[in-house]
């Protein structure tokens, strides 16, 4: 987009972080300026929260949006239920705002804001550090739960039922590792997914503005293809934006079953 | 990559807003607006299921009165159908005493009523008889001039008649 005068479209730049009004707030030595990604987590949890807001009538017999706000809620309360137990309740509160924070912030990233003049649509999850500190507030939180709740019981985790002895030194150094690679999963598989879908959408936006410029002929033959090819990719890339989200809730929950029940 | 190559420039800030950012979704809405509407579904659905079981026991209720109604009913035809019995009893007992009164009654009273036509059907042939001797005594006395006297003309007379 802001590379179209030069001629050549870079893919990367949607993911180029810059800080707003110019300025760089230095903290202790560390950049803490407001940058667009913290615009776009502001414009997230602000936009969460008017839908939340919208759904706070309760009432008895709720209406659209209180039952859609309700059915999200529903949602991941059955989630966690369903692979915690009744205890999975504890966690809604966390789930819920991780599991909605994920898809707002997902689904805004693929609104075309850019038709807007001067703004630039921003997936703040297609940031490995914003995915990794997700994935790390994940897992300390089942290893809390864990500890907390186990003490060193919870290693037990690492040795499965019925392991016979001579296997449990090495099952146990596996499944340790197993457990230690949980939020470096959790937190590439969105930041990929997300940059991934992100990067092929302007590659073929690409195609398509560069098509144009290269005459009819060409625009037949390349424009529109891509075009068409864009619009299917686009509602794949609104159903991976979902299930993404998803999936980091549900693979969540199912890290905390492990911390409450201990298999 | 500018999450590869911009990450040690940014880093600090990504981290610093998502984690307030991120707070202040955990606090506002998840523990403030996600518990509230939680709260309002529980309450909804323990409504629903409280007026479930009102109306499941108002429904036993219902069918517990109505069998007692039906018992009710059933006990008070049973004492109407005995008292019916009764009472059909009690009329024919009373109807067959007062046919045997008059049954016993005209008994008696045919019975007297007989005794009376035998004692007047006594008299008359005792009369006869009398009138039989008389006649005998007159046409013995006209027609043999013989005087003959009440008893042998009464004894003759008598001695006819038995042997006919």
């Amino acid at each position: 987009m802001a590379a179209e005068q030069g001629g050549k479209i870079d893919p990367m730049h949607q993911f180029l972080i810059e800080p707003l009004f110019g300025r760089h707030w230095i903290v202790n030595g560390y950049d803490l300026s407001f940058t667009n990604s913290a615009l776009w987590m502001v414009i997230t949890v602000a936009s969460l929260a008017v839908f939340m807001l919208g759904g706070m009538k309760r009432e008895l017999v709720p209406g659209r949006w209180q039952a859609a706000v309700e059915g999200f809620t529903g949602f991941v309360q059955g989630m966690l239920t369903s692979n915690i137990g009744p205890e999975g309740k504890r966690f809604v509160p966390y789930v819920f705002s991780l599991f909605m924070f994920i898809l707002f912030a997902n689904v805004l990233g693929l609104l075309p804001f850019g038709v807007v003049p001067g703004w630039h649509p921003f997936t703040i999850t297609s940031h490995l550090t914003v995915t990794g500190v997700l994935a790390i507030i994940s897992f300390s939180i089942v290893l809390i739960v864990g500890f907390g709740r186990h003490g060193f019981h919870f290693f037990s985790l690492f040795v499965p039922h019925g392991t016979p002895v001579l296997m449990i030194p090495l099952i146990f150094v596996v499944e340790l590792l197993s457990f230690l690679v949980r939020p470096f999963s959790l937190g590439l598989r969105l930041f990929v997914a997300m940059t991934a879908g992100h990067i092929l959408l302007k590659v073929l936006a690409g195609f398509v503005i560069n098509g144009i410029n290269l005459g009819v002929g060409y625009a037949a033959i390349i424009t529109l293809p891509s075009f068409v090819l864009m619009i299917g990719i686009t509602l794949l890339e609104l159903l991976v934006a979902a299930i993404q989200a998803y999936v980091f809730a549900l693979l969540t929950s199912v890290y905390l079953n492990d911390a409450v029940n201990l298999h | 990559m500018p999450q590869i190559s911009q990450i040690t420039a940014t880093y600090a800030s990504q981290i610093f807003w998502l984690l307030v950012t991120f707070g202040l979704l955990y606090f506002v809405v998840g523990r403030g607006m996600v518990t509230r509407v939680v709260a309002n579904v529980d309450a909804r659905e323990a409504r629903i299921a409280a007026d479930l079981s009102a109306a499941e026991a108002a429904r036993v209720t219902a069918d517990r009165t109505e069998d007692a109604w039906r018992a009710a009913t059933d006990a008070a035809r049973a004492t109407a159908q005995a008292d019916i019995a009764a009472a059909k009893a009690q009329a024919s007992r009373t109807s067959e005493t007062q046919l045997a009164h008059a049954d016993a009654e005209l008994t008696e009273r045919l019975a007297h009523h007989e005794v009376a036509i035998a004692n007047a059907k006594a008299q008359a042939m005792a009369n006869l008889q009398d009138i039989a001797a008389d006649a005998a005594r007159t046409l013995a006395a006209k027609l043999a001039s013989v005087e003959v006297s009440e008893e042998v003309a009464a004894d003759a007379v008598r001695r006819t008649t038995v042997h006919g």
